[in-house]
């Protein structure tokens, strides 16, 4: 497959059919760069696992289509530039032909490309949001200050969940891991908000690779997962690979959590309040299918933008920083609060659903959380333990 | 002593007169299909009648011989004959009508589509659609001012209130307000529009004449977290001396004093208050509150909460029939 590069003809379709005054006066273009570098997906059990192939680039769209319906009253004109490259090419050196101080990036790639990329000297002054990588490291020792991320770090999801089993008292974990390199950044982020929690792991085993769960699940999880008690089953899977199969096996009738059965999530088809529904519904009816976590972050940051340009009438990387972190800026994310940035590591604030497939069972922050600041800074890397020292 | 006798009689008069006011208060009941009517002098639920999917916005006719309902999933507005409580039109309304607001003239209502980006105007008396106007995205509240001249629609995601002309159906001004704009409403002399803003957390006091934002309106409880005050439903008193602000997941009404523009009080209601509708003597309050499944009655002279009634499923707005306009 070769490198997709185009520029997406919506927006100027748009303008086209706005009235003929807006044709005459001066129109603002905002041209906003979305980068991604085609995941490889590891072979899983399951066949019923797919992930979408445009998932985050049609985040992205639905942002520039958001952006351009407030655009088109201002004479702000929103393009998306879009650039797919294959996972045998490097993103890197096709980064190096879009960015140069003034570019404006949704970056849907690998945590280590990102930093390769932030890091090129022409890059210095673009502004970059990570969409697509939850790392914790990304938001701490290896922040970057041409860095935002709007995707959640796994410190938030595990915490929104240490929090509700904190409501529900479940106190007695049982860890299953996974054997991928994501699955010990997800089970490492469970210990830790555990321990920010006080709930603690009793039983913690790694995932052994050997059976075919499609046939056996029945006959090998119950006896993976003995133990004498736990009070829920934390699985950290994040490709899905034996995840699903735990359900409803495991020793003890206990609920699953973690990547499998209740999950933390930044976006979930079943997310539905607060003015959700309408999101959900303008998505599906342009990408046909249900919109995701990447998708979602996708969105965020296409519409970060657009709230600081329609704001401060200024696309320059450096203006839209400075307004994105003052305390004017806030974004409606459809999930009951307002999102705004954190100035210490640059992460996007919001509120993160826990959900099963057919429902949100709960919100967090779970009340009853508190922080002086705003409750959503109860989730994730908070201030004084941040090691990120390169925002300011 | 009978001076004493004569102002009791008289006040005992005065009583009977205002509790011979029954009011009927029309809820609708947006996960219900639902329209709950309360009788305002025993507050208590009189009859439930079967309407559309996803009721949501309610307004009367100005002659009260109709009441409109967005039904948002049917995709419809329904006119139902309060004489019958039979639907007896649906409207062209264009998708997922949400809310809208009934032009002085009793013919035109504009009605703001909030999964379509658009306004639809209907005539009510030929049931046609008079004009569809681009809007932002997400467009929420409707209101026409007393004049006639402007119909405002404000959108969630494009966070501006649009001022459409009443008399070319265009656009003629944008006003940029806080982060989703939910309900508008015009003082009775059209010299303000008044915008909240749910995740804004405000309400935006805009000047008629120049459009311009004049003065933002901010709230603060005790005890509850500035994310959870998300002011929606707008209602003004004619008297110009208050404003009744709903606030959402705060669970309170805020009391605003309309000369210094600074909340008073907050009143406690139910869970997820949404919107709000006086009653014709200004002396009551109705509050639909979405989570509590109920309405809460607050007086309006004391400023307190007096009662609250369980209605449907997630009642979301209220319509307020004046006693001498009830059937029968």
């Amino acid at each position: 497959m070769k490198t997709v590069f185009k520029i997406l003809p919506l927006a100027l379709c748009l303008s086209a059919v706005l009235s003929t005054n807006n044709l005459h006066a001066q129109t603002l273009d905002i041209r906003i760069v979305y980068l991604e570098q085609q995941r490889v997906r590891p072979p899983v059990l399951s066949n019923l696992v797919v992930h979408p192939e445009d998932e985050g680039e049609q985040g992205a769209h639905q942002g520039i289509t958001d952006n351009n319906t407030t655009g088109k009253f201002l004479k702000h004109n929103y393009l998306l530039e879009t650039l797919v490259v294959p996972n045998d090419q490097d993103v890197v050196e096709a980064a190096k032909s879009v960015l140069n101080g003034s570019r404006l990036v949704v970056a849907n790639v690998t945590a280590e490309k990102l930093l390769q990329i932030a890091d090129l000297p022409q890059a210095k002054d673009d502004l970059i949001f990570n969409a697509g990588i939850a790392d914790n490291v990304l938001r701490n020792d290896n922040c970057r200050q041409n860095i935002l991320h709007t995707l959640p770090s796994r410190a938030m999801l595990t915490d929104a969940m240490m929090q509700f089993f904190s409501k529900r008292r479940w106190t007695s974990l049982y860890l299953l891991e996974g054997n991928r390199d994501v699955d010990k950044l997800y089970a490492d982020s469970i210990r830790k908000s555990a321990k920010r929690y006080r709930i603690s792991i009793d039983h913690q085993k790694q995932w052994i690779e050997d059976a075919d769960m499609r046939r056996n699940a029945a006959a090998e999880i119950p006896l993976f997962t003995k133990a004498r008690n736990y009070d829920a089953i934390v699985v950290a899977d994040e490709d899905d690979d034996f995840g699903q199969y735990v359900l409803y096996n495991a020793w003890l009738p206990r609920p699953v959590t973690g990547t499998a059965g209740l999950q933390a999530v930044a976006w979930d088809r079943v997310v539905e309040q607060w003015g959700a529904a309408q999101l959900q519904s303008r998505f599906l009816q342009t990408a046909d299918r249900s919109m995701t976590s990447i998708d979602y972050a996708a969105w965020a940051a296409v519409r970060s933008i657009g709230e600081a340009v329609t704001r401060t009438k200024n696309i320059k990387p450096d203006v839209i920083r400075e307004y994105i972190f003052s305390d004017k800026f806030a974004l409606g994310g459809f999930k009951g609060a307002k999102m705004t940035y954190r100035n210490w590591n640059g992460q996007l604030r919001q509120p993160i659903p826990l959900v099963h497939p057919r429902s949100v069972v709960a919100l967090a922050p779970i009340e009853g959380f508190l922080h002086h600041r705003t409750e959503l800074d109860t989730l994730g890397l908070d201030q004084p333990e941040s090691n990120c020292r390169d925002m300011n | 002593m009978k001076c004493w006798t004569i102002s009791a009689l008289a006040m005992a008069l005065l009583l009977a007169a205002q509790n011979a006011s029954a009011h009927w208060v029309y809820i609708s009941n947006e996960k219900d299909d639902t329209i709950s009517v309360i009788d305002s002098e025993t507050n208590e639920v009189i009859k439930t009648i079967e309407v559309g999917e996803r009721p949501r916005g309610v307004t009367l006719s100005k002659d009260f011989k109709y009441l409109f309902i967005c039904a948002s999933d049917s995709d419809t507005v329904q006119m139902m004959d309060l004489a019958t409580d039979k639907i007896i039109h649906d409207l062209p309304s264009g998708e997922d009508p949400e809310q809208f607001a009934l032009h002085p003239d009793n013919k035109h209502l504009y009605i703001a589509n909030e999964d379509d980006a658009v306004a639809t105007v209907v005539n009510i008396e030929s049931r046609t659609v008079v004009a569809q106007i681009d809007v932002g995205i997400e467009p929420e509240g409707m209101a026409v001012s007393y004049n006639g001249k402007w119909a405002i629609v404000t959108s969630e995601t494009t966070n501006m209130a649009h001022w459409i002309d009443t008399s070319t159906h265009q656009v003629v001004e944008n006003t940029l307000v806080d982060q989703r704009p939910r309900d508008a409403e015009f003082t009775r002399d059209d010299k303000q529009l008044w915008v909240s803003s749910e995740i804004g957390g405000t309400v935006s006091v805009i000047d008629t004449e120049s459009k311009q934002v004049e003065h933002v309106i901010t709230f603060d409880i005790k005890g509850i977290s500035a994310d959870r005050i998300q002011p929606v439903g707008i209602e003004l008193t004619a008297d110009g001396k208050y404003a009744f602000i709903a606030l959402g997941p705060a669970n309170h009404i805020a009391v605003v004093d309309r000369a210094t523009l600074k909340p008073v009080k907050y009143i406690l209601v139910g869970r997820r208050v949404w919107h709000t509708a006086l009653t014709p003597e200004q002396d009551k309050l109705y509050t639909t509150n979405g989570v509590s499944g109920d309405v809460t009655v607050v007086d309006v002279k004391t400023m307190k909460a007096e009662k609250s009634i369980k209605v449907g499923r997630f009642p979301w707005g209220a319509a307020i029939l004046p006693t001498d306009k009830i059937p029968g």
